[in-house]
């Protein structure tokens, strides 16, 4: 559904990503995991081309076939990809409803529209009982799901999150990944960065590591979660003295 | 008496009001006041008053020829001076508009001349209607109280129901997320540049029916409508309403009371409130949680 392929992409005079490559199936959920500074957001922001327009400098992004890496970001929404930016980015001073009406802005059916508003509003209570608040005075998790709510209203085939979890109560973490299996099971691609990647790991179907702007293991969650390294290094369970280990590990991704 | 100077306060205030919304708009969307506002307004109006003069087209028709022209006017600036400057900073900002207020000013030099003109207002500033005991009020006034309720019901309605007011409200806080959400950004700053000019060329029709016409007559009102918004916090609507109506109301009791004071009070107030509450009176901007 997705294809990224080699993509390389500059601030300016820095090279954040040095060419990634990755897929997405359709009906999946795919996670990019990696640590802080890897270019995960980076890849997310490339692929929306919320970056500079020359950017990326190199490789394409194809979505159903289609080349999208020169196109607008509005363009790209309306072909079918929605994203939750990293810290929600709700606007702050419109209420909670008005938040939800501009997720709908591509939208020419009203009727229909009109009745995902209710759909979304029963997935989410707590957002219809703040309906006619302003965005910015809801708490961090009532902002997120505000977030993942207002990007479904423009039914999307893909939808990318950035860190749902972030800054999030263990138990609202759950209940996030749970609300994005659901919509998953609804038929919604989903291409997923975490930092937690326990529980990312547990939710998703395939998973790419980053480091250092490059993707460095691909590779089903369930063999990852087995995987010596990584239950080191990501899952923060400790196997030998970390030094060496980090050592050895710092090799043996670099030749990957 | 002092019922008769707050009357005609509020109704050079409503002019300040209308035209500080104008500045307030565009203000809101890029943060930055638009210094060739003025300048618009002042080509706009001697566009209505070349075809009411030369053209001999009857009144209502050249004001519509004069809002089409402005909306025009101010699309076009947003698209020649602000979409090609790429990220440009405050000063950047201030420059470019600066630099527009220079272009409009010269261009109407160029082809109005300096002299000063009377403008052929429809509502006279002389005939004078009663409207209660001991309050008379000219035409101009009524006009102004009648165009501008007219205006601020529909910017209300606009910006609070209609889906296209919602998301110039969404670009103004947040310009990515709302290109995520497909907002076509570009068409909403080429629209809230449109209907700032075009409510500053009305307000500059008032103010030029006012005084006289040439290059220079804006200068003046865009610093008092200015003083007003600033007065009212300029990133309210309302607020700048009332800023202008309450600097209408002050200028107009102090003028009454010292005539000499009265072109620099609009200035006192300005600082005085800048020192006291740099936001504005009446702002309640929202700031980012971090
Ligand atoms: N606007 C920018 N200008 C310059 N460099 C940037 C900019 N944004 C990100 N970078 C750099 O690009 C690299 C990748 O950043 P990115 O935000 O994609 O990381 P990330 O994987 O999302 O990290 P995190 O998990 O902390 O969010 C980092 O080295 C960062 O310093
Ligand atoms: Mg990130």
């Amino acid at each position: 559904m997705l294809a990224v392929k080699n993509i390389e992409t500059w601030y300016d005079l820095i090279r954040a990503l040095h060419g990634i490559s990755f897929e997405v199936k359709e009906g999946s959920i795919v996670a990019l995991l990696g640590s802080n500074g890897a270019g995960k957001t980076t890849t997310l922001k490339t692929i929306m081309r919320l970056l500079d327009d020359d950017q990326p400098e190199k490789g394409t992004v194809e979505f159903l076939g289609q080349r999208i890496d020169r196109m607008d970001t509005e363009e790209i929404v309306r072909l079918g990809i929605s994203y939750v930016p990293e810290g929600r980015e709700v606007f702050p001073e419109l209420t909670v409803m008005e938040n939800i009406l501009m997720g709908a802005y591509t939208r020419k059916d009203r009727r229909n529209a009109k009745a995902d508003i209710e759909s979304i509003l029963n997935q989410f209570p707590i957002l219809r009982e703040r309906k006619d608040q302003q965005a910015g005075h809801l708490s961090g998790g009532e902002q997120q799901m505000l977030a993942i709510g207002r990007a479904l209203m423009s039914k999307p085939k893909l939808l990318m999150l950035d860190e749902p979890s972030l800054g999030l109560s263990p138990l609202l973490t759950r209940e996030i990944f749970t609300i994005i299996q659901r919509i998953n099971k609804e038929g919604v691609t989903i291409l997923l960065v975490e930092q937690n990647v326990n529980m990312a790991l547990k939710y998703s179907h395939y998973a790419f590591l980053v480091e250092n702007g490059r993707i460095v293991r691909a590779d089903k969650p369930e063999i990852l979660r087995e995987d010596k390294d990584v239950k080191e290094f990501y899952l923060g369970i400790a196997t030998e003295t970390s030094v060496k280990g980090y050592k050895r590990y710092r090799r043996k991704v670099r030749f990957r | 008496m002092i019922e008769q100077l707050i009357i005609e306060g509020l109704a050079v205030g409503a002019c300040y009001g209308l035209f500080g919304v104008a500045v307030a708009i565009i203000y809101k969307t890029s943060d930055v006041v638009n210094f060739a506002q003025g300048e618009m307004g002042m080509i706009a109006t001697f566009v209505a008053f070349h075809v009411l003069t030369v053209y001999n087209v009857p009144f209502w028709l050249a004001f519509i020829l004069t809002t089409a022209f402005a909306i025009l006017l101010g699309m076009l600036i947003e698209f020649c001076f602000l979409r090609p400057a790429k990220d440009p900073t405050v000063l950047g900002f201030i420059i470019i508009t600066l630099g527009a207020e220079m272009l409009l000013m010269g261009l109407a030099g160029w082809k109005w001349g300096a002299e000063q003109k009377d403008f052929p207002f429809l509502l006279s500033v002389q005939k004078m209607h009663k409207i209660m005991p001991g309050v008379v009020l000219n035409e101009w006034s009524i006009g102004v109280f009648v165009l501008s309720i007219l205006i601020m019901i529909f910017l209300f309605l606009f910006f609070r129901f209609s889906k296209l007011g919602i998301a110039m409200r969404a670009t103004q806080q947040n310009v990515n997320a709302a290109k995520i959400m497909g907002i076509k950004v570009e068409r909403v700053f080429s629209i809230t540049w449109a209907m700032s000019s075009l409510i500053g060329a009305v307000a500059a029709m008032f103010f030029a029916a006012r005084s006289v016409l040439d290059p220079n007559f804006m200068m003046e009102p865009f610093m008092r409508a200015f003083a007003a918004a600033v007065l009212g916090g300029l990133a309210s609507i309302p607020g700048v309403v009332v800023g202008g109506l309450l600097m209408g109301i002050i200028e107009n009791i102090f003028g009454y009371v010292w005539p000499e004071w009265k072109p620099i009070v609009a200035f006192v107030v300005i600082v005085i409130v800048i020192t006291i509450k740099p936001s504005g009176l009446f702002s309640k901007h929202y700031v980012k949680k971090v």
